[in-house]
């Protein structure tokens, strides 16, 4: 079964501490969900309000049409996935998966069945007469997986479930965690801290910061157009600049210090004489060899990593950039190098001076305060 | 996770419950014990006991005597149980593993039978004694007083040191030995300046243990000190001792010894805090062989100081089966004190000894997993009050609980003297705090995400407690109910106090039989005794497979 989730107006305080002042969000059904934010920005405490360990304060949560605020979480019918996977180490895999369904009123074969049938999905089958403390943290995840879907859950909650794991196989897991949950179809609210992750996994991502939604979009519009510039600093590298926009015979300018480019895609009510932030990835730094009339720059240093060169520079004015080229079979730029910079002005973001609107059109932002 | 407003649920009744049953059987009686200390018979005010304390010698030294002789014993527990911490931590050597097990066989064998053993071995008709005088002509100074409870408590403490030490030094990074030799500081010098002050915590863990077990003793005083009078045995003379009983007069000793034993209490509290740094080893040291000299003094002095610690025991064992008479020990072999020791109630010894010990564990165990789930899961001023309550007793020397117990009990409106009920209690209240810090240590452990991952797959707050809290607990708390089944089953300062016939323990048994001078019996108790807890304990080491063993 799918549900949606309904979260309207919630607020959470820890004593007088407010973390989560008034959020709302949905989500849709059988959708990958990620919350994602700093750490400590009340990502946990969302989900654990959702799932009914933690008391909610204010605001109305609802799976489809049902208000759960009130229902006990034993109630709530939720699989969870824990961040140290909370395996039950005195009990084998076989009856770490069975237990959720010996709370269900099911016939004994049938658990026997469904408990078999998710230890398959999740490729656990022959671990299934060892002990917790023989698995490795990769076959934990699987267990617990395997533990929280069985049951048939209408939502599944994961809190930060693989930072315990390392690098390659958090690469690995994320893999199967997502191809599972398209299987399964379920309704999914993912947490972490690490942006690559929430890109690689989610259909959509809300990004938070204090307890406040800042950008709720699919990982590619949360890339390319960031509501703000918190979001497009947190998701991925960014240069920033502080500009200006010059409008010039109906025409709106771009201008960093002494460079000046035309820009198309102001929205309208921006358009006028202000000052801006420019928010510019490594890669929409385009790097000539030849002095031109970009922005003069002089290379410190530079990282070869294979596909892409990694390259960091100083401005005139003494400030630090980098930018990321295609590697080239010839050569490498030395430092020291004088160069010139120009941008790739479709891609570049725009925020108002203090950061907390996109001024350029194309911005999509299911946030519903915004 | 304390949540602010908590819905009333199982756990408010189970926090009543507790506050009830500590106020009766706790409070109660140490406020019992309080009053008779400060009111005569006639029920006025009076500090004259007090007075009367610490004005006369004769009652006052008692308590310099038990001082000097707890520091010497702690001095020398120190002395000799380091060096073995550092062979067995240092060197590969053979047999260790019953090194290992044979020290802890002796640390928590009952509390009479070093002091009873030595007696028959070193006292004035030992068979030592005897043998030095006959066949040498030379005269072994007595055993009797100062020296023998040295001897004994020393021999029976120092394991405490050296299962201590064993900890400290398997922590020590064998990086932190390499670097000292790199800045030339090896051998003797490294260990005082690096080996020792890296274990400078623990060192004092284990002395102010030592300290609070040997001043707090009462069995090996009682049979070896004759005229060297100790304050555990002044109270017990003064409430039930030969020389005519001071019932306010022993209440006053009690609040004294309570205050007393607290005081330590917190001094060692404060050193440990003083001294706490933590080390945790990556690459623990490897162990050298012992080769040339050295090795062989090294091996010797392991095994002669283990041997003799073990040897109480031994020999309690072997003359279980000589013939005997009263107190004389005759030519051959038999099995006649085990006969007599049947007609003496040896089968309602054991059976009451197994009764009172497997109930008070149950108990223990129950009340404790309880209390620990309150105080780690459910933080609040009451819970945390009844932690501070559980842990009062351990701080009380048995007898004063003993004492505490009579005072409450004997009278209406609760009368329990006499019965197996307050033998229970006695063993319960003393024997909990240490059972509820291992448990709470457990559940600390025990994330909280275990716990909601089983009521997020829909089992309810009880069914989650019963079927993963508990067990899981389980699981860390067994080996330490095991340490007290063995200190229960070889409680003697309490019961000396509450037993009578038909609640009489093993333990007793042995003690009466010894009193009456009928020795081969005693030694058939003993042995009894002594096997039980032997197998106890290796039962323990075999559950708990590891050698951190928390005394
Ligand atoms: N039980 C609690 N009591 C008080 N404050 C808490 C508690 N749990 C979390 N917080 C606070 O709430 C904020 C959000 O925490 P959390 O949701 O765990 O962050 P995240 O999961 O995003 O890292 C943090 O500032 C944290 O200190
Ligand atoms: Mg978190």
């Amino acid at each position: 079964m799918k549900e949606r989730i309904i979260i309207t107006h919630a607020m959470k305080k820890y004593g007088d501490a407010v973390i989560i002042p008034n959020l709302s969000v949905e989500i849709k059904e059988g959708e990958f969900f990620t919350l994602l934010g700093p750490s400590g920005c009340g990502k946990t405490t969302l989900l654990r309000m959702i799932a009914g360990f933690n008391s909610i304060e204010g605001g109305d949560f609802y799976f489809n049409d049902n208000r759960i605020n009130d229902i006990d979480p034993a109630k709530r019918n939720i699989g969870m996935v824990f961040q140290n996977y909370a395996i039950f180490p005195h009990l084998s895999v076989r009856k770490n998966v069975e237990f959720g369904l010996k709370n269900r009123k099911l016939a004994k074969d049938e658990i026997t069945k469904r408990a078999e049938e998710y230890l398959k999905l999740m490729q656990i089958e022959e671990l299934a007469e060892r002990m917790p403390e023989k698995l490795s943290g990769g076959q934990q995840q699987r267990v617990a997986l395997a533990r929280a879907l069985c049951i048939e859950p209408h939502v599944l909650l994961m809190d930060e479930p693989l930072s315990n794991l390392d690098a390659k196989l958090r690469v690995e897991m994320r893999t199967v965690i997502k191809n599972i949950q398209h299987s399964v179809g379920i309704t999914t609210v993912y947490v972490t801290h690490d942006q690559e992750e929430a890109m690689a996994i989610s259909d959509r991502i809300a990004v938070m910061k204090d307890g406040i939604i800042q950008h709720i979009g699919t990982p590619q519009n949360i890339y390319q157009r960031p509501a703000n510039l918190f979001v497009s600093t947190f998701i991925g590298r960014s240069n920033i600049f502080d500009g200006g926009l010059v409008v010039k015979d109906g025409k709106t300018f771009l201008k960093l210090g002494e460079y000046e480019t035309a820009i198309q895609k102001v929205q309208d009510k921006y358009r006028g004489n202000q000052k801006i932030i420019a928010s510019i990835r490594p890669e929409e730094l385009l790097m000539h060899r030849e002095p031109g009339k970009g922005i003069k720059a002089i290379i410190d240093d530079c990282v070869f990593l294979g596909l892409n060169t990694h390259y960091f520079m100083h401005l005139e004015d003494g400030k630090e950039v980098e930018s990321i080229q295609e590697s080239t079979i010839d050569s490498i730029i030395a430092p020291g190098t004088e160069i010139s910079l120009s941008l790739n002005v479709d891609k570049i973001n725009l925020f108002t001076a203090d950061g907390s609107v996109n001024i350029l059109q194309g911005v999509r932002n299911d946030c519903a305060t915004n | 996770m304390v949540r602010q407003h908590r819905r009333r649920d199982m756990w408010s009744g189970v926090t009543v419950t507790f506050v009830v049953l500590f106020v009766i059987f706790l409070v109660y009686p140490l406020l019992g014990i309080l009053k008779q200390s400060v009111f005569d018979r006639e029920g006025n005010f009076t500090l004259q006991e007090f007075v009367k304390f610490f004005s006369q010698p004769y009652y006052s030294r008692t308590i310099l005597n038990s001082f000097e002789v707890t520091i010497a014993i702690t001095l020398c527990t120190l002395l000799i149980g380091i060096p073995l911490a550092y062979f067995y931590s240092f060197y590969q050597l053979k047999g260790a593993k019953a090194l290992f097990v044979i020290s802890i066989l002796c640390c928590m064998s009952a509390p009479f039978i070093g002091a009873y053993s030595w007696i028959l071995l070193l006292g004035r008709s030992g068979v030592i004694t005897q043998f030095f005088k006959n066949f040498l002509g030379i005269k072994i100074g007595s055993i009797y007083g100062f020296g023998g409870i040295l001897l004994v408590q020393s021999l029976k403490l120092f394991p405490l040191v050296f299962i201590y030490m064993n900890g400290a030094f398997k922590n020590i990074d064998s990086s932190l030995m390499e670097a000292s030799a790199n800045l030339g500081c090896v051998g003797i010098k490294r260990f005082y300046r690096v080996v020792l002050n890296l274990s400078m915590p623990t060192i004092l863990a284990a002395s102010l243990l030592v300290f609070m077990r040997a001043f707090a003793d009462f069995g090996t005083p009682l049979l070896i000190g004759e005229g060297y009078r100790t304050f555990p045995v002044e109270i017990y003379n003064q409430y039930l001792g030969e020389n005519g009983t001071d019932h306010n007069f022993a209440a006053a000793i009690s609040v004294i010894a309570i205050t007393l034993t607290a005081l330590v209490f917190f001094v060692q509290k404060w050193a440990t805090s003083k001294f706490k740094f933590s080390i945790n080893a990556m690459h623990p040291i490897e162990k050298k062989k012992p080769k040339g000299l050295k090795g062989v003094l090294i091996y010797i002095y392991c095994y002669v100081l283990v041997a003799i610690a073990f040897l109480p025991q031994v020999y309690v064992v072997y003359l279980s089966f000589r013939n005997s008479d009263q107190a004389i020990f005759k030519e051959g072999y038999s099995f006649s004190n085990y006969e007599s020791a049947m007609n003496k109630l040896l089968g309602r010894s054991i059976s009451n000894t197994l009764v009172l010990g497997m109930g008070s564990l149950v108990i223990i165990i129950i009340c404790s997993i309880l209390i620990a789930y309150l105080v780690v899961r459910r933080p609040s001023v009451t819970n945390n009050a009844i932690d501070t309550m559980s842990v009062l007793p351990y701080i009380m020397p048995g007898s004063v609980i003993g004492i505490a117990m009579v005072v409450a009990f004997g009278k209406p409106p609760i009368v329990l003297t006499g019965t197996m009920a307050i033998m229970i209690l006695s063993f319960v209240i003393r024997r909990m705090p240490y059972t509820i810090r291992s448990a709470n240590a457990t559940l600390m452990q025990i994330p909280m995400s275990i716990e909601e991952a089983s009521i997020s797959l829909g089992t309810s707050k009880i069914k989650t407690f019963a079927k993963i809290t508990v067990p899981m607990m389980t699981n860390g708390i067994i080996s330490g109910a095991i340490l007290s089944w063995v200190s229960i089953v070889t409680e003697l300062s309490s019961s000396i106090i509450l037993y009578n016939n038909r609640t009489i323990t093993l333990t007793m048994s042995a003690y009466v039989a010894i009193s009456r001078g009928n020795y081969g019996l005693a030694c058939a108790f003993s042995a009894v005794l002594t096997v039980l807890t032997s197998l106890s304990l290796l039962l323990y080491l075999f559950i708990s497979k590891s050698e951190d063993i928390k005394l």
